[in-house]
């Protein structure tokens, strides 16, 4: 066996556990969870039949189930490019920072190292109508009208969304400034003695050279929003995902179905749905921006 | 080595032997239910009671956490992995009983003339599924109006003298309400909290003194769609957009709010009792509901034993004298002064009628119903987007009561199908 054979090995050979794992807790229950979506299981009964596409055709009718879909579409439209464009405003701020910029960074990633429940539920506090939350406490100081928040079927998809931008802004903006620091100081000097503007500087070098780091947030936060939960149960009352379902995301929905109607089957149908969303949705995006980011490497 | 081998295995052999022969003369039976200290402490203790009187029988606790109790429950019945006796809520029984998840309480100790003599009437309706009874409450609850004295006396109100009807209900709540400059409540006269205990009363109190059941005799069919039905849910709803008295979800619920003193009155249960004495600067009141016409009503509900299906021999055999044990009145007796919930037996809890509390939710008792929910999650949740459509949308009462009705029915249906 050649050294270069051997060494191939010794890397099968350690590769293999994470294997094991991904097969056994991943694909397997995946391929499970395919299986048993054409089935009427339910936790309550002992015995279940294949019922073909039924599962499917319920969900896809039910209303409940439509509306956490465009929840979840809305969340992850509306909250992926902010989070993407704010961090990456603020990681270009960051960037030109000088003093306390350890300071700054730290405050960013607070959100996004506390545990998510603990954020949501001191954010629900804060939530509150008068007399509790201090949100309208400082609108009442400043004269404004009080705002209801996650009481109004209007409000509380966005006031949720809101916090979940707030808490993946860290990470997002962590990740970008360790981009910008990889670009090569020597491009943007040359350019600057060339006489490139500011603007750029900005357009031609740092953002394009940023278009990878750019597409694996996309995709990453795509798939965050898109998967969004944990707010959700804790900002809506009993966990519901109210007032009237304005709030429920498909994951929620399923988690309902699956462990409060105990209709597993159909959470597995429901399940396989967004699963297919968010592969269409990545799909997508490295279709439109992968051909940008891998061009500029070359 | 070797030899430390061979030794170690004699060892371990014996220990099983010895374990097997010890096990053959003591039955162990598991009892589940759902973790709340002052239950747990109490079944520790009667657990220990019954032990001393049943040599050969071990019980076993296992709890779990409220929140996840149902789901612990329902995914044990695939995994044919439970426990013997289990507590279960009265409102879960026709899920668990079509589940075929417990069986009929024997004849021979459960007969229909015991239970009929020893409980009320309307918890042996509650466990009755085709002529054969499925389990055996220790205690029951019913709800009644709490009021906090101090906010009554702040507003000028006897806080010795709580509204006796919807009429007064209404005028106390306005008067015990207060607003911010900006016109936001601040202070709430009454909760108004469907997902607490608002939807039942709704559905079995109101409903009712305006002249309409909710459910027929069989409680399969939804009837509450008729006017009185509209005129039922409209006087709660004026309550919230008209009188802004409350609405829900202030101070994230009803308990939060009063608790923390922000709302003057409360509809609620009588497992509140221990959570509010411990509230040490509350001075709070218990009143029987507020009567309509004459009319009284009041919603029961009750957390249940039953012996798991499929429990035999000798195992059924202690489970059946353990489920004795703990419907017995000693138990009940313990159980109304560590947990506070009133006696499933008429004859203990009127022992108790002086109890000024424990009374109030007593003599509710005498005219309440209890509903036989096939999806109590479900069931809420209708009642809960009723009054969120008709306060957060402005839809027309009727119209969204005969949706609701019409959604309930269907749930029912699919159940029984």
């Amino acid at each position: 066996m050649t050294l270069a054979k051997k060494r191939a090995m010794t890397a099968y050979v350690f590769l293999a556990l994470p294997l094991v794992f991904f097969v056994g807790v991943r694909f397997g229950p995946m391929l499970y969870a395919m299986g048993r979506s054409l089935t009427d299981w339910s936790l309550l009964r002992k015995t279940n039949q294949f019922i073909g596409l039924d599962n499917f055709t319920a969900v896809l009718s039910d209303g409940v189930f439509l509306k956490s879909l465009g929840n979840t579409l809305t969340y992850a439209l509306v909250g992926a490019p902010i989070v993407i464009g704010l961090s990456l405003g603020i990681a270009l701020l960051l960037n030109r920072v000088i003093h306390a910029r350890g300071l700054f960074r730290l405050i960013y990633i607070l959100p996004y190292i506390t545990p998510i429940v603990a954020v949501s539920w001191v954010w629900r506090w804060m939530y509150q109508s008068p007399p509790l939350g201090i949100l309208n406490a400082l609108f009442s100081a400043l004269g404004l009208p009080a705002r209801d928040f996650l009481l109004s079927p209007k409000e509380a998809l966005y006031s949720i969304l809101a916090v979940n931008i707030w808490v993946e802004l860290g990470y997002c903006t962590t990740v970008f400034l360790a981009g910008i620091q990889t670009i090569p100081m020597d491009c943007i000097e040359a350019a600057k003695i060339d006489g490139a503007t500011d603007g750029q500087v900005l357009f031609r070098i740092i953002l394009p050279l940023l278009m990878p780091i750019t597409l694996f947030l996309m995709i990453m936060q795509g798939i965050q929003f898109l998967r969004i939960f944990t707010p959700v149960y804790n900002m809506s009352s009993q966990a519901m995902g109210g007032p009237l379902d304005s709030t429920k995301s498909a994951a929620l929905y399923i988690y309902q179905m699956a462990f409060t109607k105990f209709e597993m089957g159909r959470a597995a149908a429901a399940s396989l749905i967004l699963f297919a969303l968010i592969m269409a949705v990545t799909l997508l995006q490295l279709r439109l921006f992968d051909k940008r980011a891998t061009g500029q490497e070359q | 080595m070797k030899r430390f081998g061979v030794i170690g295995l004699v060892l371990i052999v014996l220990l099983v032997v010895a374990a097997q022969a010890a096990s053959a003369q003591t039955v162990t039976i598991t009892y589940w239910q759902y973790f709340y200290q002052s239950k747990v402490d109490l079944m520790t203790d009667l657990i220990k009671q019954f032990e001393a009187k049943n040599p050969g029988i071990k019980v076993e606790q296992v709890t779990f956490p409220y929140e996840s109790y149902n789901q612990k429950v329902a995914a044990s019945i695939p995994a044919g992995e439970g426990p013997e006796i289990i507590n279960l809520y009265s409102g879960w029984l026709p899920m668990y009983v079509k589940a075929a998840y417990l069986q009929p309480l024997p004849k021979t100790v459960f007969s229909d003339s015991y239970m009929k003599s020893t409980y009320y009437p309307f918890v042996v309706d509650a466990v009755n599924f085709g002529g054969k009874l499925y389990a055996a409450p220790t205690a029951v609850r019913t709800l009644a109006l709490i009021w906090n004295k101090k906010l009554f006396r702040e507003a000028g109100l006897d806080p010795e003298k709580p509204p006796v009807t919807l009429d007064d209900l209404a005028a106390y709540a306005k008067k015990l309400s207060k607003y911010d400059a900006q016109g936001n409540l601040i202070q709430a006269g009454l909760t108004m909290q469907p997902n607490g205990q608002g939807h039942n009363w709704i559905r079995d109190v109101l409903f009712r003194q305006f002249g309409v059941a909710p459910y027929d005799a069989t409680g399969r069919k939804v009837t509450y769609a008729t006017p009185q039905g509209v005129a039922a849910l409209q006087w709660y709803m004026d309550r919230i957009t008209k009188d802004k008295v409350g609405y829900p979800n202030f101070t994230t619920d009803d308990v939060t709010a009063f608790k923390a003193q922000k709302a003057a009155m409360t509809i609620d249960g009588s497992f509140r009792i221990a959570t509010l004495k411990a509230v040490t600067d509350l001075d709070w009141g218990a009143a029987e509901l507020p009567s309509n016409k004459g009319i009284q009503s009041n919603f029961a509900s009750f957390w249940t034993h039953g012996i798991v299906a499929g429990v035999s021999g000798k195992k059924l055999d202690a489970s059946i004298k353990f489920l004795q044990f703990i419907t017995s009145p000693e138990a009940m007796e313990q159980w109304l002064a560590r947990v506070g919930e009133l006696p499933a037996n008429p004859k203990i809890a009127a022992a108790h009628k002086d109890d000024p509390i424990v009374s109030v939710f007593m003599k509710g008792l005498a005219y309440a119903h209890a509903t036989a929910f096939v999806d109590e999650a479900g069931q809420r949740n209708l009642f809960v987007d009723m009054v969120d459509e008709i306060n957060l949308k402005g839809a027309k009462v009727d119209d969204v009561l005969k949706r609701t009705a019409a959604q309930e029915q269907k749930l029912i249906d699919d159940f029984w199908k």
